[in-house]
């Protein structure tokens, strides 16, 4: 049974590190904006086509 | 956009087909932004602003990508979910104005939003909850997994030593777990307390803490049970529901504020040197002169300096037909310009306006309601004597049958966490939770916790007119006096105007070209050459007699005049929602400021047999109160401003999202769009609601028959509570998820 002794605090340490990485998540803004989040991945980027000077007529 | 080698927002876009088309608005004024800049201290700007027309995830990419790409932009932060953007950039190297222009061009209207009400404690309580939920939740895996090598240690032999340091790691881990996300349910709890008063958060701080408490003295002395679990389980599943309760409510908040703010309209001022400024509405003082353009709603109340025009008073007082306005008239705040600029000389602000008026009105007739008490917290009012009482007669049955007073104390506190009110306290917010869910996708915002409960008990439905069953635009009447020669020739001239008889008369003829060189009178009518279309008197037809309805008269020089009339028509679905709600046993009432003709010909149409016109916004809190003093539990809808007092005294009220912002700010839920179907889906919805409540109810209270005599016998052991609590649970959220489905008309 000492194998225990090293398993529980294994496997509260990383609940702890998912708990935390939760909380970091939460704090840094991510759940802020789910609907937005879902479908941005969808947009790559494309470098723009043509000349970047072009912006100035929309 | 083609320019910006953005095509692609065409492949991407995902259109709804019911969604209206995005129109740029020639009326929006141009807003000065500086007030609601912030500027932060590493030399960066910010802006909030709430957009209206966001369709679909590639209108996001094209307003982020269109900003990304103007210099000195840092970020340009769409928020899907509450549709606001987050504007942030170096303050030397771009222009507010200029950001704000780009997205205008691309045909989203934006305005400003005021980041400290946007970032309200709503937010901030939502966010508590959300960590509380997160500290729970790993606290309850990390037990339960504990516990369960406990219960098979019972069945097996794991020997006392191995059971205790389970027991003390357990308690290692729930107590700091509970003391922390406990706090949600201890704070209100002890508010309650220490008003005289019980709810819901008194029966679950004390279950959870005896059974903290009980667990750590059992541990201490070595016993072979614990309630850990139970009570970090308990905590979690209360703790989930109370934040999903919360967060579809402030959602719909959240979308009524956009609403609302994109609404907004600042002040145009005229400085003594004859300069214009555009300032906030709070900022105007009484002697100010205002400039009020063609179609903008009048923001003071005062008395007309310059300018002819006519005025459409709906909002304030029910009137249909706009009347006309000379140098001299008083005009009030809330009602709108249409034909012709105006300057207007403030004569009172504040307290002396009839806004101000009104939302006295609005502030007396507040009180009623903050007096409802919640389902759940009547509830509870019986519940927690009944509960404490029961644990009590165990604790005095056990001591008296000689077992000690420790173990009766045990079987005491054994009943009190096995009836800890779990399921009772997650009956009602999981119902409210998908019922709100399900009227939000249909464009209904419930705002009020107890909205949906009071919409239940509602036997009465007193509707507004002009506004609410009527769309607020009249519709021409094909009376045959006319022929379609005459109309189109009429709507050439009617293309140019704003009014909305001249709006309506080219809405009737689909291409109506506007002819050139029209002149606007005024007051009076447009001119083309010797070609007139306007009033009776302006077409010379004679003296005014007491028309009808509203009516346009056509003169052509050499012909007889034509007289054009209207008819303020109802919502497409006015008398279908009518009739069906009689048929469901609704009393249904028009109350209308309007003249009285008028609000009667519209309920004869409409079949409603209860009707009053001419009512003046305190006539209209008067019958309300009459309605309620005769026993009727009323439910109001209105959108004018001379409806909010009637809407606040009203047992529950709604208003359309184009109401007047103090009307919705009084009403408990919002609908949008252009049909009053809503009005029938949140009746329904409630009704639907108030059923499943009370099963789910009923279900806990079952269970607790059940488990009530199992815990005063002393047969409870954790394991049997942990399987009781989480059965329950599980029962009546999925009972509640059955809102979300079921026919939706």
């Amino acid at each position: 049974m000492s194998v225990l002794l090293y398993l529980i605090p294994i496997a509260v340490g990383l609940g702890l590190l998912g708990l935390v990485a939760f909380l970091w998540a939460l704090k840094s803004g991510q759940f802020d904006d789910m609907d937005g989040a879902a479908s941005r991945i969808l947009f790559d980027d494309d470098p723009p086509e043509g000349d970047k000077d072009k912006t100035d007529n929309p | 956009m083609r320019g910006l080698g953005l095509e692609s927002y065409y492949r991407r876009r995902v259109l709804d087909p019911a969604a209206r088309a995005i129109r740029p608005d020639g009326l929006s004024p141009r807003f000065d932004f500086t007030s609601y800049v912030t500027t932060l201290p590493d030399g960066t700007s910010s802006l909030t602003l709430a957009i209206d027309g966001l369709h679909c995830a590639a209108c996001v990419w094209l307003i982020e990508s269109v900003l990304s790409r103007l210099p000195g932009v840092v970020s340009g932060r769409v928020n899907m979910t509450t549709r606001r953007l987050r504007l942030l950039w170096r303050t030397s190297e771009a222009d507010p104005q200029e950001l704000v222009a780009r997205i205008v061009a691309l045909g989203y209207r934006l305005t400003p939003f005021d980041e400290a009400a946007a970032d309200d404690e709503g937010e901030a309580r939502l966010r508590g909850l959300l960590r509380a939920m997160a500290v729970a939740g790993f606290a309850a895996g990390n037990v339960m997994l504990l516990s369960v090598s406990v219960w098979a240690g019972h069945a097996q032999d794991m020997g006392p030593a191995t059971r205790d340091l389970m027991h003390w790691i357990s308690a290692l881990i729930a107590v700091p777990a509970i003391a922390y996300a406990g706090q949600p349910f201890f704070r209100p709890a002890i508010a309650a307390l220490s008003a005289g008063r019980v709810n819901m958060d008194v029966p679950i701080s004390l279950a959870v803490i005896l059974a903290t408490g009980m667990s750590l003295l059992q541990t201490a002395t070595s016993q072979p049970h614990a309630w850990f679990d139970s009570a970090i389980t308990l905590l979690f599943f209360l703790l989930a529901g109370r934040y999903l309760d919360a967060r579809s409510r402030g959602r719909a908040r959240g979308v009524a504020a956009n609403l609302l703010a994109l609404r907004v309209r600042a002040v145009t001022a005229v400085e003594a040197g004859g300069g214009m400024r555009v300032i906030a509405p709070t900022d105007v003082k009484a002697g100010m002169t205002v400039m009020v353009a063609a179609g903008e709603r009048i923001p003071v109340d005062g008395a007309i300096a310059s300018g002819t025009s006519d005025i459409d008073t709906a909002a304030i007082t029910g009137e249909s037909i706009p009347c006309p306005a000379r140098p001299g008239d008083r005009v009030m705040a809330g009602t709108v310009n249409l034909t012709g600029p105006l300057r207007i000389t403030v004569d009172s602000v504040g307290e002396n306006t009839t806004l101000a008026e009104i939302l006295r009105l609005v502030e007396t007739a507040e009180q009623g309601r903050a007096r409802y008490v919640a389902l759940a917290d009547r509830v509870a009012r019986l519940y927690a004597p009944a509960v404490h009482s029961l644990a009590l007669v165990a604790f005095v049955g056990w001591l008296l049958s000689g077992v000690g007073w420790q173990a009766s104390l045990l079987v005491a506190i054994a009943v009190l966490i096995i009836t800890c009110p779990c399921a009772l306290a997650l009956a009602v917010p999981a119902v409210q939770v998908a019922a709100a869910g399900r009227l939000l996708q249909g464009g209904v915002l419930v705002k009020s916790a107890t909205a949906l409960e009071r919409l239940a008990e509602a036997d009465t439905v007193v509707f507004d007119k002009t506004g609410t069953l009527t769309e607020g635009h009249p519709v021409l009447l094909r009376d045959g006096n006319w022929s379609e020669d005459d109309l189109a020739e009429a709507a050439a001239l009617a293309a140019a105007s704003r009014h909305p008889l001249a709006r309506a008369l080219a809405a009737a003829t689909p291409g109506a070209r506007p002819a050139e060189a029209v002149e606007e009178i005024p007051g009076s009518g447009l001119r083309l050459g010797a070609v007139r279309l306007g009033s009776r008197d302006w077409c010379c037809a004679g003296p005014a007699e007491e028309a009808d309805g509203p009516e346009l008269w056509f003169a052509r020089p050499g012909m007889p005049v034509l007289r054009f009339a209207f008819r303020n028509e109802p919502r497409r679905d006015a008398g279908e929602v009518v009739a069906a709600l009689q048929r469901m046993g609704y009393r249904v009432e028009l109350l209308s400021g309007d003249r009285p003709a008028v609000a009667g010909a519209m309920a004869g149409r409409l079949g409603i047999a209860y009707w009053r016109g001419g009512c003046t916004p305190a006539a209209k809190a008067a019958r309300l109160r009459q309605l309620a003093a005769a026993g009727h539990r009323v439910c109001m809808v209105g959108d004018g401003l001379n409806d909010a007092p009637a809407l606040r005294l009203a047992h529950v009220s709604l208003s359309p999202a184009e109401a007047m912002e103090i009307a919705q700010n009084a009403a408990d839920a919002v609908f949008q769009g252009d049909r009053l179907h809503p009005v029938l889906e949140l009746l329904t919805v409630a009704r639907r609601a108030r059923r499943l409540v009370l099963q789910n109810l009923g279900l806990a209270f079952a269970y607790n028959a059940v488990t009530i005599p199992l815990a005063m016998a002393g047969l409870v052991t954790p394991l049997i509570a942990a399987l009781a609590m989480s059965g329950s649970s599980i029962l009546v959220v999925g009972n509640a998820l059955r809102l979300g489905r079921g026919p939706r008309r």
